[in-house]
């Protein structure tokens, strides 16, 4: 597998992230140099092998159902950088097309 | 420099005091300002908490860790001052809690003198990732403290706390401790709260302590460790006292040794000074055996596989809408999530979020990202299967000592192969310790690292302590 300029142009989309073209081009030769490097695992047969995503594996866990402070919504919109009283402020949604 | 021991000694002597003893630390942070250590420092406040714990030192009710005087790496919430995770995408953000970690040490009477410098969210194994500046080792101030807790690590070495908290994804607490010749320890995942540990990859991230000796990791652990209700993935297993552990005494321990760690890459001095380690137990009555753990040369792409996974999923949430960086430029919603990410974050952040957003997406999630989860479990297999015959395993924490600045910025695939010993622990979630053991030909220190099994931290502590007294 070789990752293409179009390849990373469509992953920072998806990432949210912009980059120049000389950025898009280092960028496609070190993702393919370290998945080069990621690709010894196909070395190896895991078929029978269950994948681990926890490493120590909890079952779910619980707490009781009471209801505590959290909080508050004045401490909450400290770091916003634009608030109105209670609400984050962001741009418009939908754009301009 | 002084132990917390030495500082509990001259406190109860009455020849010092908590006030005093800040006042020092404070001193010397402001004198090697220039290492670039911190990147906030509480001076009004630690003193004043100094005051209040030389009142409670008076009256008889103060905590286990009076005198203690930590700084914190930058990745971790203290509340109300700046928690900026060496980012440009945070510097404006002002913590609204205590992580539960800090709350702990302050219920003991620790004094938190202020914040240190590191990688941009931890990502880094040289501090040369922080948008605040490089971190400069103290011995040699071309070279790099290693990362990303190298802040945490400077400031202990050079007396500017007597310990610090870090965090250790893949290495981050024991490769700086290697570098800069202190101890680092990381518990076994789930042993500490993660509670206001900003998160980089939530199934490895660790918070544990860097010291002047081991003894001082125990005490901070002893504190530190425990279920926490705040965090469901903080272990439901009691802590017991491990500086009981501290015996000095390694007689019948079974030692093993993988052969898979001394193998090409390793620097001559680093195998020599790991040897001698292994001899020194041998000779005060451990057993030692080689062991394989066969997945060994799978890691680092395991590793850099599922940790830049995680990591592209915790820092969706950097978009400049409710805190953080917000770009000006954006007309739009869309605009503005890309615009604050592309210029709030730093190279290495971008490049690992790339990397993990490709190993999830569509139709390439099975070839790497579950394919990396299958050999994750390969890898803890092995690590089992070792401690069915040994309680611990000897190995260098970094394949060489510490580095040139600029050495391997440009190359992230040898800077990622600098974390070769140390991720394997949080692969398997297991502990591990780096102790200082000798020093290579041009004077710069040697780290040994001790891993255990999980949540038996008491054995790598008592391990170490060993090692200590005997480098």
């Amino acid at each position: 597998m070789s990752v293409t300029i179009q390849d990373v142009e469509h992953i920072a989309e998806l990432a949210r992230l912009e980059f120049t073209e000389e950025e898009k081009g280092k960028l496609t030769a070190q993702l393919n140099s370290i998945l080069a490097y990621m690709e010894q695992l196909n070395k190896l047969d895991t078929s029978a092998i269950e994948p681990l995503s926890h490493v120590i594996e909890l079952s779910n866990v619980f707490r009781e159902d009471v209801m505590k402070p959290g909080l508050a919504t004045e401490d909450a919109l400290k770091n916003a950088p634009a608030k109105t009283e209670q609400f984050f402020k962001v741009p418009k949604v939908i754009g301009d097309r | 420099m002084k132990t917390f021991e030495t500082i509990q000694t001259e406190l109860r002597a009455g020849t010092t005091t908590c006030e005093r003893l800040t006042g020092e630390y404070l001193g010397t942070i402001e004198a090697g300002s220039g290492l670039n250590a911190f990147l906030s420092v509480f001076s009004e406040k630690a003193v004043a908490q100094a005051r209040l714990v030389d009142r409670k030192l008076a009256d008889g009710t103060a905590g286990k860790l009076a005198g203690m005087v930590v700084s914190i790496k930058d990745v971790i919430c203290v509340k109300d001052e700046r928690v900026t995770c060496g980012s440009k995408i945070l510097e404006q953000f002002i913590s609204p809690y205590n992580a539960t970690v800090v709350d702990r040490l302050v219920a003991e009477d620790a004094i938190i003198v202020g914040k240190n410098n590191m990688d941009e969210f931890a990502m880094g194994s040289s501090t040369e990732n922080s948008a605040y500046g490089r971190v400069k080792l103290v011995q040699d101030e071309t070279r790099v403290p290693g990362g990303s807790s190298g802040g945490s690590a400077v400031a202990v070495r050079a007396g500017m706390a007597t310990v610090s908290l870090g965090s250790d994804t893949g290495g981050s607490i024991r490769q700086p401790a290697s570098f800069t010749g202190v101890v680092g320890l990381k518990p076994t995942y789930g042993r500490v709260s993660r509670f206001g540990l900003v998160a980089f990859a939530s199934s490895f991230d660790s918070i544990g302590s860097l010291a002047l000796t081991t003894r001082d990791c125990a005490q901070v652990l002893n504190v530190i460790a425990g279920h926490d209700e705040r965090d469901s993935t903080s272990a439901k297993i009691p802590v017991p006292d491990f500086t009981s552990a501290l015996d000095k005494n390694v007689i019948g321990l079974r030692v093993g040794i993988p052969k898979e760690y001394f193998g090409e890459g390793l620097d001559p001095d680093v195998r020599t000074a790991v040897e001698k380690s292994i001899d020194t137990l041998k000779k005060n009555g451990a057993t030692v055996e080689e062991v394989s753990l066969p997945h060994t040369e799978y890691t680092i792409a395991t590793y850099y596989i599922l940790a830049t996974a995680e990591a592209s999923s915790n820092l969706a949430r950097y978009d400049g809408a409710r805190y953080g960086y917000r770009a000006k430029k954006a007309r739009d919603l869309a605009g503005m999530y890309t615009a604050s990410r592309s210029e709030g974050f730093g190279s290495e952040v971008k490049r690992r979020i790339m990397l993990g957003t490709y190993v999830l997406s569509a139709g390439y999630y099975d070839a790497y990202y579950r394919k990396g989860q299958k050999v994750r479990r390969l890898i803890q297999q092995d690590f089992l299967k070792a401690f069915d015959s040994v309680d611990c395993l000897i190995t260098p924490t970094a394949p060489t000592t510490a580095f040139k600045a600029g050495e391997k910025v440009d190359d992230p695939l040898t800077m990622y192969l600098s974390d070769i010993y140390t991720t394997s622990a949080n692969l398997a979630g297991i502990p591990g310790i780096s102790v200082p053991f000798g020093k290579d030909h041009q004077g710069l220190p040697i780290g040994v690292q001790i891993l255990g099994r999980q949540f038996d931290e008491a054995t790598i502590l008592k391990v170490a302590d060993f090692l200590e007294s005997a480098s």
